[in-house]
């Protein structure tokens, strides 16, 4: 049996999008640039997944730019904002369990263009504190960028929240979420929110890798961080990545199509997940498991066993998952996200992030349970002294 | 001007009397391996005790001359321009301008040295030597003659065709693999395991290798990175076969019954012996490691003796003497260095002790091999029928 359980790392492309982007790359495949029909075939592409994703985010087709993924949306929001309102002020503001695209990019802007970076506390939970961004707010504050799902322990951000914070402080202080865990998860409306720019991925909604896009409310002023032929009105250069715009649209649509009933499942899976993975000794689940969770994200330490062996004993049995952050485990490090709840040390190196998607089942769940029953004991049986 | 051939100058093997012939076929045999995905057609022949390389029509200079310079047994490469006889006339005017584009810099000594194994040609060596000379020192004033010690050495070899050479570019010296029967290379995914199979390749020795691996402990990358590492010494001592040996079962059973500050020594035995299998069944002449002195606590004096005794057959540790930074030297030279550091747990050191012993005494841990007499024969012999053959090249 095979389990895949690393859906917060990348998922399966929903084959329609597969065979959508094949048919744009072989037969649609004109630049959409070019003045003939070829081009104009193409451009029609770009234009539905913008309306697409307007329509999914209530927000202006024009407000939104399509780039190489969630990494390069990240970039272009923090360097790209951060520039152009360079006049008003240096503050930045961040947490400290942000995704390295996010957390790597403030170091960057720290470190080289000379602006002063806060990075916010988080609770046991992984929720930012609220009071600490209150503190941190200042009259050189421009920029404000909190996750909208934590990518390790899944956990939700207080977003609104935070954003009527900020916008009470000063309206002109820009908000920016990096939501790749939580589009297509969520309904996110960022008018409504008050978010200014809002990050997210094609190839974790079941769409290709390689694409991606970033929401930016037509009022924000942004600087390119690529230059070139000056497509997309000049705030991202470079020939659209056609089919994969195409497939991320597709994907969009297809993730968001009875969204309720497929979180409810995701739900209903995490509970018997948890309710069974808490029988084991010694684990501890890490962030929260109410509503305030990512329903697809589940965060388990088993005390004594180094996680990177557990992941290789569920591996030789089919099943699929990460230790920590998949982003960040070419460098087995101890996770930050974890350091940064407060996990007690005995999980720090002994946790795995079991992710699921619309296609996990009950039956591969039972698996995945039996499978940890069988394995646990037997390595915690070998350990290094 | 263009280089139409190499001459391949080589050491060691002029030396070997009747066997001669044998060790410049196996030169041979190697420069066409490792110019087999190089751009270019060439032809390898041997003529009057030399080895041409000669390259038709277009090739890529650079991507031959690093092919080259990795095949054991040359000691130097020198890229010849071959010019058709039609005259010394003709032959003057082409060394002028051979020195004109090879030496931009002129003020510098020079010597001609012609060499003829075409003694229908007009002039003598000595007459070629003194007209040549003439010429350039005619066509560039600020260059001086120096008989002893001259900046540049201008071959002239007059056969059928005429060959102008001055450069040598050193190659890796040794000799050619496949004249020193083969050994069996313990491995790791480490820095000194590949260079103890690069020095013992240098020599002449075709390799093959095993590799422990101890899943789920280990994982697949760590595999992976063992197999870029064994590629990348292939790209020196030819293809390598490699057994990878699942270890996993043997080391628990250890840890399970053995004490853990012997684990080590005893694990190591254990993968000493099933290498030395291997190498028996495959017609090897040895083992060798990458161990050195006092490195690590399993490479003492009596942590290598402990090792060593399982064995039969002679195990070489070209290592031995090495401090780490001569190491690192040559696994940067023969880059494999940035693969092996890569941070991939190795089967070595997951249940590595905390006060390993450093001085074994061989009756204690045979005493303590007497606790897995049960199975351990067993495990061994699965592990040796069920290990993976991979063939790298």
């Amino acid at each position: 049996m095979e389990v895949y359980l690393d859906n917060s790392a990348t998922t399966r492309c929903y084959p329609e999008v597969g065979e959508l982007v094949y048919k744009v790359m072989c037969r649609d495949y004109g630049n959409p640039s070019s003045m003939h029909r070829k081009g104009v075939e193409a451009e029609h592409y770009v234009k539905e997944a913008k309306e697409t994703l307007s329509r999914i985010l209530k927000v202006n087709g024009k407000e939104i730019v399509f780039t190489s993924g969630g990494t390069e949306s990240d970039n272009l929001a923090l360097i790209g904002t951060a520039r152009a309102a360079r006049r008003m002020g240096n503050h930045l503001i961040t947490s400290a369990i942000e995704h390295p695209a996010i957390l790597n990019t403030m170091r960057h802007l720290e470190e080289e263009e000379g602006f002063r970076v806060t990075y916010l506390p988080v609770d046991a939970n992984g929720q930012i504190k609220l009071d600490a961004l209150k503190d941190a707010l200042c009259k050189d504050t421009i920029l404000v960028s909190i996750m909208y799902v934590n990518n390790e322990v899944g956990a939700v951000q207080p977003i609104e929240k935070a954003v009527q914070i900020v916008k009470n402080y000063n309206p002109r202080i820009i908000f920016h979420s990096d939501a790749v865990q939580g589009f297509g998860k969520y309904r996110i409306y960022p008018k409504r929110l008050g978010v200014d720019l809002l990050s997210a991925s094609g190839h974790k909604i079941h769409g290709p890798k390689g694409v991606g896009f970033l929401y930016i409310n037509d009022r924000v002023k942004i600087r390119p961080i690529v230059y070139g032929g000056e497509q997309q009105k000049n705030i991202r250069s470079g020939t659209e990545n056609v089919p994969g715009i195409a497939g991320l649209s597709l994907a969009s649509r297809m993730i968001y199509q009875d969204l309720e009933m497929k979180v409810a499942l995701m739900r209903e899976l995490k509970e018997q997940f948890l309710a069974g993975v808490t029988q084991i000794e010694s684990t501890r689940i890490h962030g929260l498991v109410d509503e305030n969770s990512a329903p697809h994200i589940i965060s388990v330490g088993f005390a004594g066993i180094r996680s990177e062996v557990l992941l290789h004993a569920l591996e030789e049995r089919g099943i699929y998952v990460s230790s920590g952050s998949a982003c960040a485990s070419n460098h087995p490090a101890v996770s930050g996200v974890l350091k940064g709840i407060g996990a007690a040390r005995e999980y720090l190196d002994a946790t795995l992030r079991f992710s699921m998607s619309e296609f996990t089942t009950k039956e591969e769940i039972d698996y995945t349970l039996e499978t940890l029953y069988n394995c646990v004991p037997v390595l915690r049986r070998y350990t290094r002294h | 001007m263009k280089f139409h051939s190499f001459l391949i100058k080589y050491g060691e093997i002029g030396i070997k009397g009747k066997n001669r012939y044998m060790f410049e076929d196996a030169l041979v045999r190697q420069i066409r391996y490792a110019l087999k995905e190089v751009d270019g057609e060439f032809s390898v022949r041997k003529t009057h005790g030399r080895v041409y390389v000669d390259c038709e029509g277009d090739y890529d200079y650079e991507e031959t001359v690093e092919g080259l310079s990795r095949v054991f047994g040359i000691v130097g490469i020198c890229p010849v321009v071959r010019l058709a006889n039609t005259g010394f006339e003709q032959l003057k005017q082409d060394i002028v301008a051979y020195v004109e584009e090879r030496y931009p810099k002129k003020d510098q000594t020079f010597k001609v040295e012609a060499r003829r194994s075409n003694k229908h040609y007009p002039l003598n060596s000595m007459e070629i030597n003194c007209a040549l000379g003439e010429a350039v020192l005619e066509a560039f004033p600020e260059m001086k003659v120096d008989v002893h010690t001259p900046d540049i050495l201008l071959n002239v070899e007059v056969r059928e065709e005429i060959y102008v050479y001055s450069e040598i570019i050193p190659g890796p010296g040794g000799m050619p693999v496949g004249t020193n029967g083969s050994a069996m290379l313990l491995l790791s995914g480490g820095i000194d395991s590949p260079v103890a199979g690069y020095m013992t390749a240098k020599r002449g020795v075709a390799l093959e290798a095993t590799y422990f691996h101890a899943p789920p402990y280990t994982s697949e990358r760590a595999k992976e990175k063992v197999v870029d590492l064994a590629k990348q010494v292939a790209s020196y001592a030819g293809p390598i076969k490699l057994h990878v040996v699942n270890f996993t079962d043997i080391q628990l059973y250890i840890y399970e019954k053995c004490p853990h500050e012997e684990l080590t020594i005893i694990m190591r035995r254990y993968m000493m012996k099933i290498a030395e299998h291997f190498a028996r069944q495959n017609g090897c002449l040895g083992l060798i490691t990458g161990e050195s002195i006092g490195q690590v606590a399993s490479q003492t004096m009596q942590s290598l003796a402990a090792t060593n005794a399982v064995c039969t057959f002679p195990v070489y540790r070209p290592l031995i003497g090495f401090d780490k930074r001569e190491i690192v030297e040559i696994a940067q030279k023969i880059d494999t260095y940035e693969t092996s550091i890569q941070p991939f747990e190795d089967c070595c050191t997951i249940f590595v002790a905390k006060h390993p012993v450093t001085r074994p005494d061989l009756g204690r841990i045979e005493k303590s091999e007497l606790n897995l007499r049960e199975k351990i024969d067993e495990l061994v012999k699965t592990a040796v029928e069920t290990a993976e053959i991979l063939q790298i090249h």
